[in-house]
């Protein structure tokens, strides 16, 4: 794609000299003319946003007030009577307090954990340990949520996993069980997982906000005699405070995004119990054909995200005055 | 005194190490035990999960391979190739268009692009069905080419804006008295000083393209094309019996991305920190 525009130049006359009846009022249309030519530049991604990001946001409203079978292809306008469905079904519930469960069990680990973890790592006298570390933890969130699911199947399957065989080894043997066959355990198992998977992705951004931090403020420091928790406490965790706000938002938003990891684990099972708000609307959607009912389903994860996107953008505006 | 806390502070060194490099084998081990079920046969499996291999039987990848695993890499690395490419012109585009050329509703676009950021895929996803079926795209690899495109647009966009944002102002200065057109001032002059961002965005978008799996499975499930993540599940519940393939398949599909990843570390953790930090 090539744009032709060789007249954006400082050529045209600047506007306090032109009067409106002037002969220069048509520079300044054709000036405007070029503006609008200028739109092309952006025009792919606005239209490939519009049409499949917000218009099919705007359907999907539209949509949940249907009662819709997509293969006969019959729609009925149903009122509310998908989101009255949806506040009486349990699963629904089960599924937003499943995703409930998965936001606060990633700050624990992947904002917070994360966050002591990179402490200790930059606090590592040696450069090269530090950089094997970070790129250590990292490599699970280099391979996909499938393979990381599918690998997790197998390590808590009863049979051949290693966990139980590790537990059995370390005389824990009266814990082993089929963690993702019942309906306690399954869903912690998937949460476990998924902190496995995406600690070190929080780990290397706290790390690099932790490198940010001026040294001198270390220094002073310790020659002031103070401790490294000390200085952990009143140096690094106020400086990276903004870092944490932003990992908060980030790792509760992706917690109600989940669903690959709980397809290939669980499903949603055993009975429902590992259902979370993703996978419910899959199935109820394309499993059990009650389209109109997924869309209010995916009215309830917009509504949560954009909640978390306000909150972010609050956060990162403060960011921006402070820093 | 002095030598207590000193003592104290050599001793914290130590612990904190050790317990740095166990957990890191403990991270470690579950990729490895991948790659050594990868090579066993189906009895060693389930004989004692932390035994080594007796023999290699490398030929577990061949007929993982041959199973559709070869088909499925293909068809990635298709899709992926594409999307990225796509995604990283277009968004180069739009980053342009909103720091350096005079463009209508510029304040309007850039809420627009960057709005995007918010919005979770799952939310399009029972209108994207539909849109799609009408436009005959479904089970299609189009359908998944446009979705990726479309659904990281915003983050590639905004990183590349902000690095535009951050190169000085005489640099199109120079090139407008050069009498070069923007067009030519993007090709020739921009573009070629963003590489190390766009760098960054390419390795960004290969792994998540690489890795995505809910538009991949609602997609092309039913097609005769699937991406890897679909196609593993898909191999698992036909050959579910026949494990060590299942693990070969995995592995196939996890090393070029962990390759991809210790080969351009720098810029995966520059993009990664520029995405949550600016």
């Amino acid at each position: 794609m090539t744009v032709s525009d060789t007249a954006w130049k400082p050529a045209a006359p600047p506007p306090a000299s032109v009067s409106p009846k002037s002969p220069k009022n048509r520079a300044a249309k054709s000036a405007r003319t070029r503006r609008w030519r200028n739109i092309v530049w952006v025009l792919p991604a606005v239209l490939l946003l519009g049409v499949f990001a917000y218009l099919p946001l705007v359907q999907n409203l539209g949509f949940s007030f249907l009662k819709w079978d997509i293969y006969s292809g019959r729609q009925t306008f149903v009122g509310a009577d998908n989101y009255v469905r949806m506040f009486n079904d349990p699963i629904f519930w089960k599924s937003l307090l499943n995703n409930t469960l998965y936001a606060i069990i990633s700050i624990a680990f992947q904002v917070f954990g994360a966050m002591i973890l990179a402490a200790m790592i930059e606090g590592l006298r040696s450069q090269r340990w530090r950089g094997i570390l970070r790129a250590v933890y990292f490599v699970p969130s280099a391979i996909s949520l499938t393979v990381a699911g599918l690998l997790f199947y197998f390590i808590y399957e009863p049979e051949m996993g290693i966990l139980n065989a590790a537990l059995d080894f370390l005389g824990l043997g009266n814990f082993t069980q089929a963690w993702l066959g019942q309906e306690n355990t399954a869903i912690f198992a998937i949460i476990a997982m998924s902190q496995w998977q995406g600690f070190g992705y929080c780990t290397l951004l706290f790390s690099v906000a932790l490198q940010r931090i001026p040294s001198e403020l270390y220094e002073a420091a310790s020659i002031d005699g103070v401790g490294p928790f000390q200085r952990f406490f009143s140096i690094s965790l106020p400086l990276v405070r903004e870092m944490t706000g932003l990992m908060m938002i980030v790792t509760v938003s992706g917690a109600f995004q989940v669903f690959n990891e709980v397809m290939v684990m669980t499903s949603g099972g055993p009975n429902n119990s590992s259902q979370v708000l993703g996978t419910w609307l899959y199935r109820s959607g394309f499993v059990r054909n009650d389209f109109g009912y997924a869309a209010a389903v995916a009215t309830a994860v917009f509504i949560i995200t954009l909640i978390l996107a306000a909150i972010q953008l609050r956060i990162s505006k403060k960011r921006r005055v402070q820093w | 005194m002095v030598t207590r806390s000193a003592v104290l502070l050599v001793l914290g060194r130590v612990l904190v190490k050790a317990f740095l490099i166990a957990l890191a084998v403990v991270v470690i081990y579950p990729l490895v035990w991948m790659l050594l079920n990868g090579v066993k046969s189906n009895s060693e499996l389930f004989s004692n999960p932390f035994a080594l291999p007796v023999a290699w039987k490398w030929d577990n990848y061949v007929t993982a391979w041959n199973r559709g695993v070869g088909d499925y890499l293909t068809t990635s690395v298709l899709v992926t190739v594409a999307s990225t490419i796509a995604t990283v012109f277009i968004s180069a585009w739009a980053a342009y268009g909103l720091t350096r050329v005079n463009i209508p509703f510029n304040r309007v676009v850039l809420i627009l692009i960057l709005g995007g950021l918010m919005l979770a895929p799952t939310v399009a996803l029972i209108p994207l069905v539909k849109m799609f079926q009408s436009l005959g795209l479904y089970n299609n690899l189009w359908a998944l080419l446009i979705l990726y495109t479309a659904f990281r647009v915003p983050f590639t966009t905004f990183l590349i804006r902000a690095y535009m944002m951050d190169l000085p102002a005489e640099v199109d200065e120079a090139a407008s008295v050069d009498g070069a057109s923007k067009a030519r001032a993007f090709w020739q002059v921009i573009l070629p000083m963003c590489k190390p961002i766009l760098v960054s965005t390419v390795l960004l978008n290969i792994l998540f393209t690489w890795n995505e799996y809910l538009f991949a499975m609602v997609f092309t499930s039913w097609g005769a094309l699937q991406t890897l993540p679909v196609g593993l599940t898909n191999l698992m519940s036909k050959h579910g019996t026949d494990y060590p393939v299942v693990f070969a398949g995995m592995a196939i599909a996890a090393i070029p991305v962990i390759v991809l990843f210790f080969a351009g570390q720098r810029y995966f953790i520059r993009g990664l920190a520029d995405g949550v930090g600016k």
